[in-house]
């Protein structure tokens, strides 16, 4: 329609480094398929060829999470929204590309050296079922961290620490001597989150975690991290496909598809007016009561393969309003008028 | 504070346990561990027990030698099982005997244990280049056996010390051997299930939280992956009696003087076709015993423990 590229280089975020608590450039991380040097040897028309495959789970991710928000990341799975969020812990080396936490550099870092930013920086898992230490006791589970992080802490400031931090996640902190198993999923998951905040971080990345709940239990934790927001003043990077939770709980989005960013915007403007096709396809397909909306929009075809990725643009097999330019040539991020930002040769031509 | 809270509630848990349910059900295992218990005591309590001690020579008459079990003709009633070729109590030898050979069972195993799950957890959690050396390392050393790499050990050191450095030692150089010949059964166990583990969600926990690999490895893997370790420690057991009787059998073991079983059994054995069967059989059931009750345990405590794990 009338979309302006005030800007196309992606490689300069707009936000400075004030604003923006975690700043992904240019991000990379393929796995390789076959490990060993044997394993990567083919026979191939006659011929011994070395073949090496990786799966290209993250393709150039350029994202800002600004100080104080909650950035959601959606996308279906395999669209390596998990990926981005094991890469900013740590979990992962990238393959290419930088993270800088507050300014500072973090992806290269090791050890000693990061040790400052893991207090700063804690992460939620998507199975609390797997993410407690089974022969561990909740009180032991909470304490480990404060001891680790804060050596210097005696034991009345560690479990007066503990105590407040089960509180307030609302687990009764009588229940220390219990093991993880003898909780349900949601207590199990509000333990988790006592764990995360145990330390006191100003930043959480949070990997599905509700998606693993009973319905009526996501509501409650959902609440809770945002009570968790409101008290300590945390930033989120929130992974999810709950376009519901999005909706609810999100400040901004980024709309994640094949290891690339195609949107990035404010909730409200992205769930009010979707500029790329896939976000449009995306909430064209949550069910609403007042259905009297267009037509679905149907995608063909399925999600290409992350190992042999097409050229182009990663969607330009499934977009109903591909042109010749779209599976030549990869798009960039650029700011549209609302400024937000969209990945797509047509918005960026003004014909979508 | 903790510790007076915790203790009750661990012994009570521990009562509460499917281990402690099925071993209340299950007849074999209570007298496996009964037997055990009795074999242990005795070895243990051998200096008490042990109506005299064969290790010194004063007490020992070749008069008496090769005089049978009580319930034959022409025994001494103060040899109950007899006397062996050099005159010593037949009784006495075995308690004795049996001694040696726990102390080399878990003594062999605690080393194994140790070089094995530091090895395997080294291996599974650190992975790439660390694994494949560990895990090369591991499948070399298996494909000597126990035997011929405790022969060619045993002979050196024998060469190069003398036998008299030899059987001064000989306990602790048997705890060695066997312990080193056998460690790649635990690391594989330990590797395999650090890999399971690794990849649970805890894990990723630990290492966001910041802590150290040793950390990690041995406070959270490690107590996850106890079970299968306790599991091949009871076969471990077993299989280093097994081991310590047959090189005593070889004469590479044990010495003369201060037999374990199996020396004792190979001692005997010149005499079986003279008649003395009793320096030979009596100590061979005894091992017999002793083996089969700890396989059986071991068994037992498997299907309790991890029905699906593949015996070590």
């Amino acid at each position: 329609m009338n979309a302006v590229a005030t800007q196309a280089s992606p490689a300069t975020p707009t936000s400075s480094a004030t604003d923006s608590l975690l700043e992904i450039r240019g991000l990379y991380k393929h796995f390789p398929l076959a490990e060993g040097f044997l394993e990567q040897l083919r026979f191939e028309k006659g011929r011994l060829v070395r073949r090496n495959d990786s799966v290209h789970a993250i393709n150039g991710v350029d994202l800002a999470v600004r100080r104080g928000e909650a950035l959601c990341v959606v996308g279906e799975s395999g669209c390596g929204k998990s990926t981005v969020a094991r890469l900013v812990m740590g979990l992962l080396s990238p393959s290419a590309g930088e993270i800088r936490y507050d300014g500072h550099r973090i992806d290269d870092l090791r050890g000693k050296r990061l040790l400052p930013y893991r207090q700063r920086m804690q992460m939620i898992f998507q199975n609390p079922y797997a993410s407690l230490n089974p022969r561990m006791t909740i009180q032991q589970t909470l304490e480990e961290p404060l001891r680790f992080h804060h050596p210097e802490w005696t034991t009345p400031q560690i479990h007066d620490k503990v105590a407040e931090v089960m509180a307030s996640v609302g687990i009764d902190p009588e229940w220390g001597k219990r093991f993880g198993h003898e909780f349900s999923g949601g207590q199990r998951q509000r333990i988790a989150i006592a764990r995360a905040l145990a330390v006191d971080p100003e930043f959480i990345v949070a990997d599905e975690p509700i998606s693993a709940l009973d319905v009526s239990i996501q509501a409650q934790v959902l609440n809770l991290l945002m009570d968790a927001q409101a008290e300590r003043h945390l930033t989120y990077l929130f992974i999810t496909h709950d376009l519901a939770v999005v909706e609810h709980f999100g400040t901004r989005v980024a709309v994640m598809y094949l290891g690339t960013v195609c949107e990035l915007a404010d909730t409200r403007s992205l769930f009010a007016r979707p500029r790329h096709p896939y976000t449009q396809a995306l909430l064209s397909a949550i069910p609403r009561l007042e259905d009297n909306r267009p037509e679905h929009v149907r995608l063909s075809g399925e999600v290409p393969t992350p190992v042999h990725l097409p050229s182009g643009c990663v969607f330009h097999g499934r977009c109903p309003h591909v042109t010749e330019r779209c599976r030549q040539e990869v798009p960039q991020l650029i700011a549209t008028d609302d400024g937000n930002r969209v990945a797509c040769h047509g918005v960026e031509e003004g014909r979508l | 504070m903790t510790t007076t809270t915790t203790t009750p509630s661990r012994w009570k848990r521990f009562r509460n346990s499917y281990l402690v349910y099925s071993f209340k059900r299950d007849w074999i295992a209570q007298c496996c561990l009964a037997i055990f218990l009795c074999l242990l005591l005795g070895a243990i309590c051998a200096p008490w027990l042990a109506p005299m001690n064969p290790y010194d020579l004063t007490q020992i008459s070749i008069l008496d030698s090769e005089l049978p079990p009580m319930w034959i003709d022409g025994a001494d009633p103060l040899f109950p099982l007899g006397t062996d070729a050099q005159g010593r109590d037949l009784l006495s030898t075995i308690l004795y005997g049996a001694r040696v050979s726990l102390i080399i069972g878990f003594g062999a195993v605690i080393l194994q244990a140790v070089i094995g799950v530091t090895v395997g957890l080294l291996a599974g959690y650190l992975g790439g280049r660390i694994d494949a050396f560990l895990m090369r390392l591991a499948d070399i050393q298996l494909s000597f056996s126990t035997l011929m790499v405790a022969i060619i050990v045993g002979a050196v050191i024998k060469a190069i010390f003398g036998g008299a450095t030899y059987s001064a030692y000989a306990v602790w150089l048997l705890v060695l051997i066997i312990g080193l010949a056998e460690w790649p059964q635990y690391a594989r166990t330990v590797r395999a299930s650090v890999l399971a583990e690794r990849s649970k969600e805890y894990v990723d926990a630990a290492r966001v939280m910041g802590y150290r690999d040793r950390r990690i490895m041995f406070r959270h893997i490690l107590p996850n992956t106890l079970s299968p370790i306790f599991v091949i420690s009871t076969v471990q057991i077993a299989n280093a009696i097994i081991s310590e009787a047959a090189l005593s059998f070889l004469g590479l073991g044990m010495p003369e003087t201060q037999p374990s079983l199996g020396s004792l059994i190979k001692s005997g054995f010149d005499y079986l076709q003279s008649g003395s069967w009793w320096i030979t059989l009596i100590p061979g059931t005894v091992l017999v015993v002793l083996v089969l009750v700890v396989n059986l345990l071991g068994d037992w405590l498997r299907d309790v423990m991890n029905p699906r794990l593949y015996k070590g």
